[in-house]
């Protein structure tokens, strides 16, 4: 590891550390902050880091750490009560809108990811954007895996009600 | 098309599960079967992973300016040494090389110390986790002939196994092992109702190649370790030095 620089490690993240803390922060000017303040940090810690640990689960990690400790994130991150998930989101089935809904525009999609609660903005980013494995997730959000998959269900379901609601009112449905 | 299952919470997470690639090996059957003849499930299959996609296509939105790329790039490498006087370096260079070498004196043998402590707490934590997990082994022999070519094609180099009749020792199986990103094989033993795990990697790791060969007692464990034809070997239980001993000998004789 010693051989491997933290630059050589930390740098071909940039691009994907930006694009979360952008849609954490939802401020360009703010993402670049916590971006700088995620490398500094990492940088500083670098020597803590535990061989044989996922890196790129690392710095998630202390990117998100220092959205939760901004004044945006203390403000955005609300908590997610399981059994209250349970009650906000009626159990779906499968309806011949599910399939529009899946295809719904670019655009559209990104409405309802932002529209998100942060907590399941950001899970659907990890799993589906950065492809994170349920236990790189896990150590990510520093959940159990049976919370990952509990709440990715959940997440996928409210994009899904956001998703109908917006198709609802293109189609007036 | 009504399915009974499609309705169930457990089964949802299951199709995500299976999607996402997470589902346990055994489960993965029962759900591709069911897909195959239900076709209420296939079609919610098939709107989850249009789902995934859209997902995936809407959340590449943002880049980094390439300013602040570079910012970074700079901030976190190495900074460059300042010039100073000539006179004062040639008064400094002594004083800095005796403090610089005792300094790198002490911090190899802090990170060699370390580095050893860390191969054998991984190590001792494969040993621990494999014997925890419901199938500690992948392939399930008491033979080494069917043990030993299991592992071709998995990993990148070959081993002997010993012939154990005669030994107190029984083959249970093995499994593909990783340590600092390197594959290997983890083979486990009983003697005695005591397993014992074996580890195989190439040595050519920066993280083994530099340990000393020979017993040491880590983390309430026995460890043997020592290389041989390009191989480093690790024997890992909580049996005796001798047990240990025992079965590094056979290893290491096993042709």
């Amino acid at each position: 590891m010693s051989a491997t620089t933290f630059e050589d490690l930390a740098m071909p993240l940039f691009d994907q550390l930006y694009n979360f803390a952008r849609w954490l922060t939802q401020d360009t000017v703010e993402a670049e902050d916590l971006v700088q303040e995620t490398y500094t940090k990492a940088l500083r810690g670098f020597s803590s880091f535990q061989l044989g640990t996922n890196f790129r689960a690392w710095m998630y990690r202390i990117l998100r750490n220092s959205f939760l400790s901004s004044r945006t994130g203390l403000k955005t991150m609300v908590a997610i009560d399981e059994e209250t998930e349970e009650k906000l989101l009626p159990a779906e089935n499968t309806t011949p809108e599910s399939i529009l809904i899946a295809q719904a525009s670019r655009d559209t999609v990104q409405q309802a990811l932002a529209d998100l609660p942060v907590p399941f903005r950001e899970i659907l980013l990890l799993c589906e954007v950065e492809e994170m494995s349920y236990q790189e997730i896990s150590e990510t959000l520093a959940i159990p895996i049976g919370t990952v998959m509990s709440r990715l269900s959940r997440a996928r379901k409210a994009l899904r009600v956001s998703l109908a609601k917006n198709d609802g009112g293109r189609h007036g449905m | 098309m009504a399915c009974k299952q499609a309705a169930s919470q457990e089964w949802s997470g299951k199709i995500d599960a299976y999607l996402d690639g997470e589902l346990e090996t055994s489960e993965t059957g029962v759900v591709a079967a069911h897909l195959h003849e239900c076709a209420a499930c296939v079609a919610e299959a098939l709107s989850r992973v249009q789902m995934k996609r859209s997902v995936q296509i809407a959340g590449k939105r943002y880049a980094g300016s390439a300013a602040m790329r570079e910012k970074i790039a700079k901030s976190i490498a190495a900074k460059p040494k300042k010039e100073g006087g000539w006179v004062w370096k040639l008064l400094a260079v002594p004083a800095v090389s005796l403090l610089v070498l005792s300094i790198a004196v002490n911090l190899y043998v802090n990170r060699e110390s370390g580095r050893r402590k860390r191969v054998y707490s991984e190590l001792a934590d494969l040993h621990v986790s494999a014997l925890a997990s419901a199938t500690p082994v992948d392939v399930i022999s008491t033979d080494r002939h069917t043990v030993k070519p299991w592992f071709q094609g998995k990993i990148p180099f070959s081993f002997n196994l010993p012939e154990l009749q005669g030994s107190e020792f029984t083959l249970i199986g093995g499994r593909v092992t990783y340590l600092a990103q390197t594959p290997g094989a983890h083979l486990i033993y009983q003697v005695r109702k005591h397993e014992v795990s074996v580890f195989i990697f190439q040595d050519r790791g920066e993280e083994t190649a530099s340990l000393a060969s020979g017993p040491v007692h880590a983390i309430s464990f026995n460890v043997e370790n020592w290389t041989q034809d390009g191989l480093r070997y690790f024997v890992v239980g909580d049996v005796s030095t001798d047990d240990i001993q025992a079965l590094s000998k056979l290893l290491r004789d096993a042709r």
